[in-house]
Parts: structure tokens; sequence; C-alpha cells
């Protein structure tokens, strides 16, 4: 499992604009760099990243070697109910992390 | 008699150094195409803000706001960042929505030498807007090694 680092509110009032930011650990090899023998590294990076709450998906990422290694996205989303925030990354070499966090949402 | 021979050397490059920046330039064209479908690009909404002089290109910070009430009639769908002098032209495309509340997005780049980004943003209306923006990098993100 990869660290990451997530900085998520955990209440909120409903119909706030609250800012979701994440940060995982990977080294986002971008398949273009040699490596100490020389032979170019094959690429290894995170592909695809979503964010689920309230049961939609809310933000969805398309990743290229362009992002940098431990990849930050920020993001911004409604606070409806109280509801599991599911942040997914995918990528190659069958990468798979998932991580759930709950936003309380109160007046 | 040695200046006409140093023209002479120095003229293949002249005509090799535009035609690769332009190559460079249309592999971006292309990618943006294949976000819009052939659709208009139009200047303007979208801010995107990246510091004009890099030091280090290996994680330079981007992000990217466009001017939306982002509700149910009137969102952004996404937003596609795109460059012109990496290796691949395609930075990162984000889908959002009303759900979303505000149009924004934040993340951290590589980029391989100083060049032009370009981020475009897809309305629900279906019109795409865009903003430029210039970087100077003294220290590339590593291609080579």
């Amino acid at each position: 499992m990869a660290r990451v680092l997530l900085n998520i509110p955990r209440s909120a009032r409903p119909g706030e604009v609250v800012t979701i930011r994440t940060l995982i650990q990977h080294g986002m090899e971008t398949g273009y760099r040699p490596g100490a023998d020389g032979e170019v590294l094959p690429r290894d990076i995170l592909r695809r990243f979503t964010a689920t709450y309230d049961g939609a998906e809310v933000f969805a990422a398309e990743l290229s070697p362009a992002i940098a290694a431990n990849p930050f996205l920020s993001f911004a989303l409604v606070a409806t109910r109280t509801a599991p925030l599911v942040l997914r990354w995918q990528g190659d070499n069958g990468f798979d992390q998932t991580e759930t966090r709950e936003i309380t949402v109160a007046p | 008699m040695i200046a006409p021979r140093r023209l002479l050397l120095a003229a293949p490059a002249l005509l090799l150094l535009p035609r690769g920046a332009d190559a460079s330039a249309e592999a971006m064209a292309e990618a943006v195409r294949g976000f819009t479908d052939g659709a208009e690009v139009r200047p303007g909404r979208v801010a995107m803000d990246i510091s004009p002089l890099v030091e280090n290109g290996n994680a330079v910070p981007l992000s990217v706001i466009v001017d939306s009430p982002m509700t149910e009639a009137d969102h952004v769908r996404a937003i596609a960042v795109f460059n012109e002098r990496n290796p691949q032209p395609h930075v990162i495309t984000v889908r959002l929505g009303p759900r979303s509340g505000r149009a924004i997005l934040a993340t951290h780049i590589r980029l391989a030498t100083s060049q032009n980004l370009l981020a475009v943003a897809q309305l629900s209306d279906g019109s795409f807007w865009s903003d430029r923006a210039q970087v100077v990098v003294t220290l590339a993100a590593c291609v080579e090694g």
C-alpha cells in the first residue's frame, strides 16, 4: 500500500463547497528515462484517479507521464449529505488503491 | 573565405530548427483536436496559474480555474492541459460537473524544457475555452537520466 496524504474536511454545512487535497506516494516512472545501466526504465505511472461521493462520481482525472512523482491533486465538491468520499487511484502494473473518508454534513 | 563556409554549415541547422518546433506544436494541436473533436477553441473564461520562471521542472505547481457558476444548466464538463515540448503533448484531463461546486484543478507537473502550455475547458453547452502560459525552465525534468 502506497502512503497517502489527504486533506478533507471532516464536517461541512449542507451546500458548502469543500476543497479536497490528495497526495499519493508513487514514482510516476515516465518510460523515457534511462536507469543506471543505460537501459530505458519501463513506464510505471498512475493513469486514473476517481472521487466518488454520495453515490456519484464527482471528479475523475486521466494522468500522463507529465504528472510529477507523488501525484498531487486538488479539486472541489459540494457537500450534500453525510456520506463516504471514496478516492481511487489506478495505474500500471495493476496498481489499485482505494481510500475512504466520511464527510459529516450538518447545518 | 571562412564566412561563406560557416554559413553553408549553418544552413541545414537553420532549416531544421523551426521545423522541429513546428512538429511539437503540431503534436499539441493534434492532442487538442483529440479532446475537442475539432470544435473551435476560444481564448477566455479559463485562468491557468503557473510560475513563469521555474527552477525545477520535476514538480511545477499548476492550477486551472474556470469562470463558471457550476449549476446544472451551466457547468464545466472537463478541463485538459497540454504542453508543447515534453515527450507527450498530454498532461492531464479531468472530468467534473455541477457536483464540483467550483471549477478548479490543482496538481504538480513535469516540464522537460521551456515551453508553452495550453489549458482547455469544455462547458456544458459544448463550447471550448482556453488559456495559454509561457514557462521558462532552468532545470529540466530528467528525461535524459
